[in-house]
Order: C-alpha cells, then sequence, then structure tokens
C-alpha cells in the first residue's frame, strides 16, 4: 500500500533500541527534553505541573508514556508540540529548540478534531492546504485516505463516521505532513476495545512503513507494552520522571506474550498499583 | 423549512391510509397500456375540491349585502370564478394523484398536493366565513373590513403602484441590509479575534446597540444629505448590530483544539481567520443575519412611513389618506409575502452554505 519513495528520506531502515540507562543528551538528532519544568498560573497560587523533566526521542523511536490523570502528559505534549513554551528547560528538534508548532511535529487528540463543516478530504487536505500546497499534491490525500483505509469515506461529513473511523481520518490528516515525530495523546481512548486492538495494529504498521517518531501517552498498559519500545513512567503532578522501561521485544508481538506480562507487573508497581495485580 | 422538502420526497402515507374505506375502482385500457398503475383513488384529495367548490358557491349565489354606496362588492364574480377554477383544478390532481408510475414532475406535483391537502381544505373555509362575515352578512362592517374579494379589485386598479411601492421598498432594504451585514459581520470577527479591537470597539456595541434605530430616525434625517441615505443607514444599524453580536460570540466560541490542529499543521494567522475561525462562527452568523432581518423590516416600513416618499410604509400611509383600508389591506399582504420571502431566501441560502450541519442539528 505504501510506496518506497514515500518514506522519508533520513529515516533509518531499523529502528533504534534506546537504551533507558543512557544519559538523553548524547547527541542533537531527534526530540530532546532538558529540565524542562511548567507551570500554569492559576488565579490563587501557581501550578506546577512538570518538574524537571529530561528525555530523549531518537528518531523512528516509539515511546510511550504513562502517569496517573492529570500528572501532565498532555501538557508535556503541548510543550513538545510547540503549542505552548515551557516555563523553564529546553526542548530541541535535531539540534534546533521548539518554539512554535510545526507540521514536522504533527498531534493526534483523543478528540478527532476533525472540522465538521469539511468533508474527510477536505480535513485531510487541510495540511497542504495551510502551506498552499494542496494544488500541487492533491494526489498525496488520496494516497493519505488509502494508507487508512477510507477512501471510500472521503466525501462524506466527519459526523457521519464512527469513532474509529473518525480517529483513522485524524491520523491521514496527520501523515499526509510526513512528520519527523508523531504526537498521540490518548488516540484510542474513546474508542471500544475492538476497534482500539484493531486500531494498534494499524498505528504499529504504519511507524514502521513511515519511520517517523512517535510519542504516545496512554492509560492502557497492554497498549504501551504492545506498541512502544520505551515506557516512561510519570509521577503524579508535578510530574516527573520515576522510571524508564524499555521494551526490548522484537514485532510483532503478542498479546499474550509472558514476557510482556512480567514488565506489565513492572509498569503496574512503579505506578504504585502492583497489589491490584 | 425543512419539512416540506422532505414530504416532497417521500409522499405522506397517512391521506392515503384513510382512502382506504373510499376506494373506488377506476380503471381503463388506456392506463393499463402505459405501464401507469393505478394505486388506491385519493379520496382525501376530494376534500380540497368540496371546499373550494363551497367557496366559490357561497361567493357567487348568496347574494351581497347592499351597503354604503353600492349594491354588490366589486369583483365577487371574479374571486368566485377564481375559487370554483381552483376546485376544478384540485380535482384534477386527485384523480392523478391516484396513479403511480408517473413522470417525475407530475409525482412531485402529486406529492405536493398531498402534503398541502389539509391547508388546501382549511384554507377556502376561512376565506369563504370572511366572505360570508363581510360582504354576504355585514356583521363586519366597511370601511375598516372589506370581504377578501374587494382585495382583487385593489390588485387589479392599483397593480402599477403597488409593485412600484415594493420594488421600491426592496431596492431600499437590499440596500441597507448588504452594507449592515458586511459592516456587521467585519466588526464582529474583528472583536472576536483581536483583543485590542474588541477594548476599542465593544463600549460601542455596549452603548449604542440595544439602541432602537428608529429612535435616531429623526435625526438622522436631519444628518444625512437624503432620507434615502438615512434610511439606508438605519436599516444597516438594524442588521449589523445583531450580525456583530452573533458573529463575535460565534469567532469566541470556537472550539481551542481547531486552531491548536491547524497551527501544528502550518497555519498562518490568515488561514486560522479564514478557514478556521469564520467557518466554524458561520451557524451563528446566520442566527444574526435572521434577528438582523427583522430589524431591519421594522425601520424600512417607519422609515418610509416617515420621511421616504415611496415604498410599502409610504403606500400605507397614503391609503389611509383616502381612508382606503382595501389598499391598506393588500399593501399588507405583499408586506407579508415580500418579507417571508427574504427570510425564506436566508434560510435556503443557509442551508446550502450549512450543509454540513445536517444530520448534527435539528432545523
Ligand atoms: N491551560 C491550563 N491552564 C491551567 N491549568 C491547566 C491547563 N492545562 C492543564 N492544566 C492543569 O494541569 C494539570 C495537568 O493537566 P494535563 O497535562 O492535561 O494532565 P494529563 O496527564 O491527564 O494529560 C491538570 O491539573 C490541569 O488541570
Ligand atoms: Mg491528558
Amino acid at each position: 500500500m505504501v510506496k518506497a519513495n514515500t518514506l522519508r528520506a533520513d529515516s533509518p531502515s531499523t529502528f533504534p533500541q534506546e537504551d533507558a540507562e543512557k544519559a538523553p543528551f548524547h547527541g542533537t538528532s531527534g526530540i530532546v527534553l532538558d529540565q524542562v519544568c511548567h507551570a500554569f498560573d492559576a488565579p490563587a497560587s501557581r501550578l506546577d505541573v512538570l518538574r524537571d523533566v529530561s528525555l530523549a526521542i531518537a528518531p523512528g523511536e516509539f515511546v510511550a508514556l504513562l502517569g496517573p490523570s492529570g500528572c501532565g502528559k498532555s501538557t508535556l505534549l503541548r510543550l513538545v508540540a510547540g503549542l505552548e513554551r515551557a516555563s523553564a528547560g529546553t526542548i530541541t528538534q535535531d539540534g534546533a529548540p521548539i518554539d512554535h508548532p510545526d507540521p514536522s511535529r504533527i498531534v493526534v487528540f483523543q478528540d478527532p478534531t476533525l472540522f465538521p463543516w469539511r468533508t474527510v478530504w477536505q480535513n485531510v487536505a487541510l495540511g497542504l492546504e495551510a502551506r498552499g500546497v494542496l494544488k500541487q499534491e492533491k494526489a498525496r490525500v488520496d494516497e493519505a485516505l488509502c494508507k487508512v483505509g477510507l477512501e471510500s469515506f472521503a466525501h462524506v461529513y466527519p459526523h457521519q463516521l464512527s469513532g474509529g473511523m473518525a480517529q483513522r481520518a485524524a491520523l491521514a490528516r496527520a501523515l499526509i505532513n510526513q512528520p519527523q515525530l508523531l504526537i498521540l495523546d490518548e488516540p484510542l481512548g474513546k474508542l471500544d476495545s475492538l476497534t482500539r486492538m484493531e486500531m494498534q495494529g494499524e498505528i504499529l504498521s504504519l511507524w514502521q512503513k513511515n519511520g517517523f517518531s512517535v510519542l504516545l501517552v496512554t492509560h492502557d498498559v497492554e497498549e504501551a507494552l504492545f506498541l512502544a519500545q520505551r515506557i516512561v513512567i510519570f509521577s503524579p503532578r508535578p510530574a516527573s520522571i520515576l522510571a524508564q522501561i524499555p521494551i526490548d521485544r522484537p514485532y510483532p508481538r503478542h498479546r499474550g506474550d509472558p514476557i510482556l506480562a512480567n514488565l506489565r507487573h513492572e509498569v503496574l508497581n512503579r505506578l504504585g498499583l502492583g497489589e491490584s495485580w | 423549512m425543512n419539512t416540506s422538502s422532505v414530504a416532497l420526497d417521500k409522499p405522506a402515507e397517512t391521506p392515503r391510509a384513510k382512502a382506504g374505506s373510499g376506494d373506488i375502482a377506476v380503471c381503463n385500457a388506456a392506463v393499463r397500456s402505459t405501464a401507469v398503475r393505478r394505486t388506491r383513488f385519493y379520496a382525501f384529495g376530494l376534500l380540497p375540491v368540496a371546499a373550494w367548490g363551497l367557496l366559490g358557491a357561497i361567493t357567487l349565489f348568496w347574494p351581497d349585502k347592499p351597503s354604503g354606496f353600492a349594491e354588490e362588492w366589486p369583483c365577487t364574480r371574479e374571486f368566485g370564478a377564481g375559487a370554483l377554477t381552483l376546485a376544478a383544478f384540485w380535482l384534477l390532481l386527485a384523480i392523478t394523484a391516484s396513479f403511480s408510475s408517473l413522470p417525475r414532475v407530475i409525482e412531485r406535483i402529486n406529492a405536493g398536493f398531498r402534503h398541502f391537502a389539509p391547508w388546501l381544505i382549511v384554507l377556502p373555509l376561512f376565506l369563504a366565513l370572511w366572505e360570508i362575515l363581510t360582504a354576504k352578512t355585514g356583521a363586519l362592517a366597511p370601511p375598516f373590513f372589506a370581504p377578501p374579494s374587494s382585495l382583487i379589485e385593489a390588485y387589479r386598479d392599483d397593480y402599477a403602484r403597488l409593485a412600484d411601492s415594493a420594488w421600491n421598498s426592496i431596492k431600499l432594504l437590499l440596500e441597507g441590509i448588504l452594507w449592515g451585514a458586511l459592516t456587521g459581520f467585519t466588526i464582529g470577527v474583528a472583536i472576536g479575534w483581536s483583543q485590542r479591537i474588541n477594548y476599542w470597539l465593544h463600549p460601542f456595541l455596549r452603548f449604542l446597540g440595544p439602541l432602537p434605530p428608529t429612535a435616531l430616525l429623526p435625526i438622522a434625517f436631519f444628518f444625512f444629505p437624503s432620507s434615502h441615505s438615512a434610511s439606508v443607514f438605519l436599516i444597516a444599524l438594524a442588521t449589523g448590530f445583531p450580525v456583530a453580536i452573533l458573529s463575535w460570540s460565534g469567532i469566541a466560541s470556537v472550539n481551542k483544539a481547531y486552531y491548536d490542529v491547524a497551527r501544528t499543521l502550518g497555519a498562518s494567522e490568515r488561514f486560522l481567520i479564514f478557514r478556521v475561525a469564520i467557518p466554524a462562527a458561520l451557524p451563528q452568523v446566520f442566527v444574526g443575519l435572521f434577528m438582523g432581518l427583522g430589524g431591519s423590516f421594522v425601520v424600512l416600513i417607519v422609515a418610509e412611513m416617515m420621511g421616504v416618499k415611496s415604498g410599502l410604509g409610504w403606500y400605507l400611509e397614503w391609503a389611509k389618506g383616502y381612508a382606503d383600508y382595501v389598499k391598506m389591506y393588500a399593501a399588507l399582504i405583499l408586506m407579508t409575502f415580500l418579507f417571508s420571502g427574504l427570510i425564506s431566501l436566508l434560510f435556503a441560502v443557509r442551508d446550502r452554505m450549512l450543509v454540513w450541519q445536517k444530520g448534527i442539528v435539528k432545523w
């Protein structure tokens, strides 16, 4: 389905297995967060959300973030996307500081946030249109719709799509920009469990074929274990990194893999939920 | 608004079901040979025929009560004949509505007839009652009351002046609405988007907005070079205020996530305004236009009554001068069609521009 030339030129053919123990500042390629702190100015007091978060995501790497609800994961993603500036610390992409949003880092939110006044096709075309290249690159819209299997729904409006289809359209809208980093904020959180498993497989194959890095926030430990090469565990707010657990298992993974089951135990322990297992 | 178009696509089933017992066998070779199939005789369709027939009969055969200086009201015969002609036409429709597999156009007309049949019964009965109370018994006496038949005379004798007045009203109204809608929309979007513009323009909207534009009429007539330009200004004001307020609130209530999505996709500020904010705010803008239209009608008529020397408002005043109440009714009815037509036009434009809302909101 995906032609070889749609792969990013700079994408590695193999996906480096990031060593969790390795210091995050070994190079300048990929996304690097260095002692990032963030606080919101609440009316009464400052709300500290992120504390000294240092993290590196290598090109092509798949990293999952886990942490208690409200700890600051979405905030972290917004900083990486460039939608907001961190109160302190630096975030760089290939060595250059991130200070504004850029199509090389696309966010897919829990809500598909498709524009209801645009058809699926027009929604997917959004990035090309915004950058004024739609006329020349129309074919890429159809290609992106094909990638997510929505070619026959190109001309319907978003409200006519099921939840899974809408999220697939949002993925197509992101992928058409050939991002270096795909930022996923609980993208499957609202889907039923069967659709979710199906979509997990699709995200995985899109990642393997396109070679971008993924930063995934999820509340589903199984999902993180099934997809990610590394799981980063956050403390309650203000979020700081409690642990980084490499998932050194080859793809395709099996949900019943006993090694994954052991890792699940470890992850839950780190989240303070060990007894419930 | 939308029910009629739905009903046109899908003929209502109820009248057909009611016709069940009154089934009359109409079947002949010609019908069979053209593959047109008779379904059930549309007996309910006979009721409009009967009602219009009754109206015609009452008008023609019940003599007018002599009143004032005339033995008979004008145009009684034309009115009666018209009612009977319509009755004959409904009979034709009732018969064709009993067949299926007809050409599409006729199918659509039939569906329309079925949809409007109940109204086509009530309307002539109302007209008949009106005719009886005025021309036939004199219970409602002239000059304040006139039978529906006499309206025909008003239109026949004074159509030139009426048409001219209506045309002048339309021109003045559209000019004012156009200016008002454009400025209102621009101002609304600007204050919805820019904090600084909001800071300077908000007080004007806050304090001048609630002032009824008609209150400014005497001053406007004094300040503007012509009563025409003064009226355009006031109509624009009446239209523009609600459009500005609702465009503003529409822009202000756009889901912030839409901007986040667009910004990560590389959207410029211009793109955010014209491709995100405005399309998202458009449903609200149309609510503002709808309200603004209502306000503009008020200003139009008052302005025409007070200073502009043409238009339907002026015509009302003119007819009042002659105590010609029939002409006033005629002008009022024309006005009703004009204004409801404009509202329908607005709805049609909205339905086209907001097709995407179908299935999200119930109109
Ligand atoms: N724009 C904001 N202004 C003020 N507080 C915010 C804002 N966005 C998020 N917060 C607060 O920051 C904390 C972290 O939020 P978030 O990053 O969404 O958590 P989560 O880990 O569940 O994604 C929450 O307490 C939330 O209320
Ligand atoms: Mg969140």
